[in-house]
């Protein structure tokens, strides 16, 4: 489906302990020289090559690391991603993007400047990669999103040793610890086999969540057909392409509410309180993201069943990879950005916030 | 006390009260004693632990997490039990099962303020985290869950199929885990006792009148006091003064208690004794003079005697060990006077009955009443028993809050009687558009009462002075004065040209300083309407 990788094409971390005993001793006291590349308000600018790392506005060349809208903007002259990303851009903008180039897992491409590119796992979505930039021996990561756990619907996340690690922080705040999938599926599963004569709504980000969702419920032996929201069927039918195995899928379209009864549904989080899910027979409102973690979260979305599924890193996750990556500097994108330079500065370990505008807390 | 806690994240999630009973319900029916029991009284506040405080908690988390991040997360999660739940590190050592509520319940009470942290760090490190959101809202005390106490009585009737204004009674003389109680309604035992001990019984209330139109020979009428209604209760040596919810307020009001030495359950409404709200001396104060009194947990010498509690009784209950409740209002109201004499008369008045023959004989009086300790007129069948709960057609009340609009004085004609003298019947009306682009004024109503003697007076004077017509008895004025009129209602009406009619309109104000132009239009009235 993917190449396989080993650690030969980017080197793996060393040594990495998490102790928070500061940047490895290869670069201690050593000066980094990042003129090459400067975080601007509305993406990663690299000035060598003039290119931007998933700018919120079009540009004449962009590297994206994944196919969520907040990420993957149209219009740029020339695009460069993994195949699954540009196929996603793609079927979101209607047309393949202009000057599409698929960089694959492993792979790198030269930029301008003395810039090499190469496209590592991210383990966020389908198609989704950290991008690992290296200048005169010099390696930067920009993660995008990303997630530890392991994921049936894309390539897991490899850690990457590098002198600066630019990552994204949507769940930065200690009270983020996502349980076990496996409990959360459990737990749906429970409250549909309760409920036979009603069915169970899940509000779900169309690319990326609903699909693991859908996939994990297949892991865990639900066979029964799933019914779909029509804003969810095309990402379905593009991840199937790609090879991955989601069951019998139906539309929710035009179906009698006792076919529904006893059922799965699938929609997008905006559908979950609004005049569609009538059509459903008495339905228990359910959502899949890491903000279900918070109960003031859940309720203000009338969400009776929340299930903390999250793409993105857990404080855990996000704390344990920077000590695991062990960078000389973490810059942080997105997201709860002051807890983690929180505790970056408790394990002494340099670190600061890019101003990044653009970016959603994605339901997730 | 995962069951519990998954019936209180239930409970957090679950937006309908049906959907509210049923879980609650189901998790009484399927959980054994004590536990079912002390799940109840954290869900209704019925659980203290004077050694855990808001602070313990906090004091536990700073010896665990940063304190900028436990800032952080408390801001973002907006609820301190809960971040406590989410930042509670994982320990390293395997621990013991998950406590039960009973152990948990037993463990905190044994605290003393040296030994509850450490003994709530113990419990925390036993449970997940919903587990110890669960116990940290049970240990702290701040469920507030949506769950009143009322929602878990309903549930528990329904979870066994009793009959919930017999748990409502039964429930006051019950303790956590109310094993009495369960073992009355799961297993058939017999009711617990009520009889000997100083219970709380449930209040009858009463409906809101609004259009109903009842036969004031059929119906006594009282004034409905505005102070609060509360139930005093003496048995066995035993005295305890209960709110209307049910809570004992006796630390409150000592000299309540210790007024009544008759066994007797008595209905009334408490006050605080005062003079300048325009009724006799010796008559009820403000509302605010008694919210001076209320909630206080001890009470000075200085507040006992400046502002001094008594209660203006409605109803008897129980009395000498006869249960009073199956008797009409009349036999009651009948027992109850002949027991006022035997009272402290400091302490105790009793509520006067008002003669009147008809409603609008009532509404007249309701009006003129210038007490403002009145909030309005009780309503109750003479033949009704005493019932807990508001039972349709039994007690109405009538309140004292109308609705009011600016109209302009049209019409005005003798009174009968003692008034004969006087121009003392007022019909007004509303413009029919914009009175500068010619407008007219249609009549909404006629009003002979709300105003003083003084008042009647001024009126008379205006008729007499700004007379431009005369039919027989009846005068028409210019259209110079504007009326504030206050009503219960407005209906749609075929029978008058402006095509409203008003339920009980009196003259509320006289409003000289305003010009007669910017007096209401009919469309302001319309919008009232009712139906
Ligand atoms: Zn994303
Ligand atoms: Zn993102």
């Amino acid at each position: 489906m993917w190449p396989p990788f080993c650690w030969g094409h980017f080197g793996a971390p060393q040594g990495a302990s998490g102790t928070g005993s500061g940047p490895g001793p290869l670069w201690w006291g050593m000066a980094l020289d990042l003129s090459w590349i400067r975080p601007e308000p509305k993406g990663l600018y690299l000035p060598p090559a003039d290119a931007w790392i998933d700018p919120a506005h079009a540009v004449a060349q962009a590297l994206v690391t994944h196919g969520h809208s907040d990420h993957a903007r149209g219009g740029h002259g020339q695009t460069i991603a993994t195949g699954a990303t540009l196929a996603i851009m793609g079927l979101r903008y209607g047309v393949m993007p202009e000057g599409a180039r698929v960089v694959d897992y492993g792979q790198s491409v030269d930029l301008a400047g003395g810039i090499r590119a190469t496209f590592v796992p991210a383990g966020h979505v389908l198609g989704s990669a950290q991008i690992l930039l290296e200048r005169d021996g010099q390696r930067v990561v920009v993660t995008g999103d990303y997630k530890r756990r392991p994921d049936p619907t894309c390539a897991p996340f490899q850690p990457v040793r590098c002198d600066v690690f630019i990552t994204e922080a949507t769940f930065g705040l200690p009270v983020f610890r996502h349980p076990p999938i496996a409990e959360e599926i459990a737990r749906l599963l429970a409250t549909l086999a309760a409920h036979p004569e009603r069915c169970v709504l899940v509000g779900a980000y169309a690319l990326g969540k609903a699909q693991r969702l859908i996939a994990e419920l297949r892991r865990a032996g639900h066979h029964a057909p799933i019914f779909l929201h029509g804003a969810m069927e095309r990402m379905c039918g593009l991840y199937r392409e790609w090879g991955i195995d989601l069951g019998e899928l139906r539309p929710a379209a035009g179906v009698a509410k006792g076919e529904i009864a006893g059922h799965i549904v699938v929609c997008p989080p905006s559908a979950l309180n609004d005049r569609w899910s009538r059509r459903l027979p008495d339905p228990i409102t359910a959502m899949a993201s890491g903000w279900m973690r918070v109960r003031q979260r859940a309720r203000q979305r009338n969400v009776e069943l929340p299930l903390v599924i999250s793409d993105h890193a857990d404080w855990d996750e996000l704390t344990a990879t920077i000590a695991e990556v062990d960078p000389a500097e973490t810059w942080i994108t997105h997201g709860r950005e002051e807890a983690l330079l929180r505790w970056c500065a408790l394990h002494q370990r340099p670190a600061r916030a890019l101003a990044m505008v653009g970016y959603e807390d994605e339901d997730d | 006390m995962e069951r519990f806690a998954a019936l209180v994240d239930g409970l957090v999630y679950t937006r309908s009260r049906n959907g509210k009973l049923a879980l609650l319900a189901d998790y009484l029916r399927t959980t054994p004693d004590p536990d079912r029991g002390w799940a109840l009284a954290a869900l209704t506040d019925g659980l203290d632990f004077p050694a855990v405080k808001a602070g313990t908690v906090r004091a536990l988390l700073d010896e665990r997490v940063d304190e900028v991040l436990w800032r952080l997360s408390r801001d973002y999660v907006g609820d301190t039990a809960e971040t406590a739940s989410l930042l509670w590190p994982e320990p390293a050592a395997p621990q013991a099962p998950a406590p039960s509520v009973t152990e948990a319940v037993e463990v905190l009470a044994g605290a003393t303020r040296a030994t509850a942290g450490q003994r709530l760090a113990d419990l925390l490190d036993r449970l997940d985290a919903n587990g110890r959101y669960a116990l940290l809202k049970l240990a702290t005390g701040a469920m507030r869950i949506g769950l009143s106490a009322r929602l878990a009585k309903v549930a528990f009737a329904q979870a066994f199929g009793v009959d919930v204004e017999q748990v409502e009674e039964l429930w006051h003389g019950q303790v956590p885990p109310y094993t009495a109680l369960f073992a009355w309604a799961a297993d058939g035992a017999p009711p617990p006792d009520a009889q000997s001990l100083p219970l709380f019984r449930p209040f009858m209330l009463a409906q809101p009148l609004e259009e109903t139109v009842v036969d004031l020979a059929e119906f006594a009428a009282e004034w409905k006091w505005d102070g609060i209604r509360v139930q005093l209760v003496h048995v066995n040596g035993q005295s305890r003064l209960y709110s209307r919810g049910g809570d004992d307020i006796s630390a409150s009001f000592p000299e309540m208690t210790g007024a009544l030495h008759v066994p007797a359950v008595l209905d009334g409404e408490l006050l605080v004794r005062g003079s300048h709200q325009g009724g006799k001396a010796g008559g009820a104060a403000s509302f605010n003079a008694l919210q001076q009194r209320l909630g206080r947990k001890s009470v000075s010498k200085a507040m006992l005697a400046d502002y001094p509690a008594f209660v203006r009784l409605y109803d008897v209950l129980l009395l000498e060990g006869e249960d009073l409740r199956p008797l009409g209002w009349e036999a009651r109201r009948a027992r109850l006077e002949a027991l006022v004499p035997r009272l402290d008369p400091a302490r105790f008045d009793i509520s006067p009955v008002i003669a009147a023959e008809t409603l609008d004989d009532l509404a007249e009086i309701r009006a003129r009443a210038r007490d403002d300790a009145i909030e309005g007129v009780m309503l109750k069948r003479r033949d009704a028993p005493y019932v807990s709960g508001r039972r349709a057609g039994l007690w109405y009340k009538w309140k004292r809050d109308p609705l009011l609009i600016d109209c302009v004085l049209m019409y005005a004609q003798r009174g009968s009687g003692k008034r004969s003298s006087f121009y003392s019947d007022f019909t007004f009306g509303c413009w029919d558009g914009d009175p500068d682009a010619g407008a007219e004024l249609l009549p909404v109503g006629k009003a002979y009462f709300g105003f003083t003697d003084e008042e009647l007076k001024w009126l008379d004077r205006h008729v007499r002075q700004h007379t431009v017509n005369r039919f027989g008895p009846v005068r028409e004025v210019d259209r110079s004065l504007v009326l504030e009129v206050a009503f219960d209602s407005v209906h749609a009406s075929k029978r008058h040209k402006s095509g409203l009619a008003m339920r009980f309109p009196r003259i509320h104000r006289i409003r000289a300083d305003k010009p007669a132009h910017e007096a209401d239009r009919l469309e302001t009235l319309r919008a009232m309407v009712a139906d």
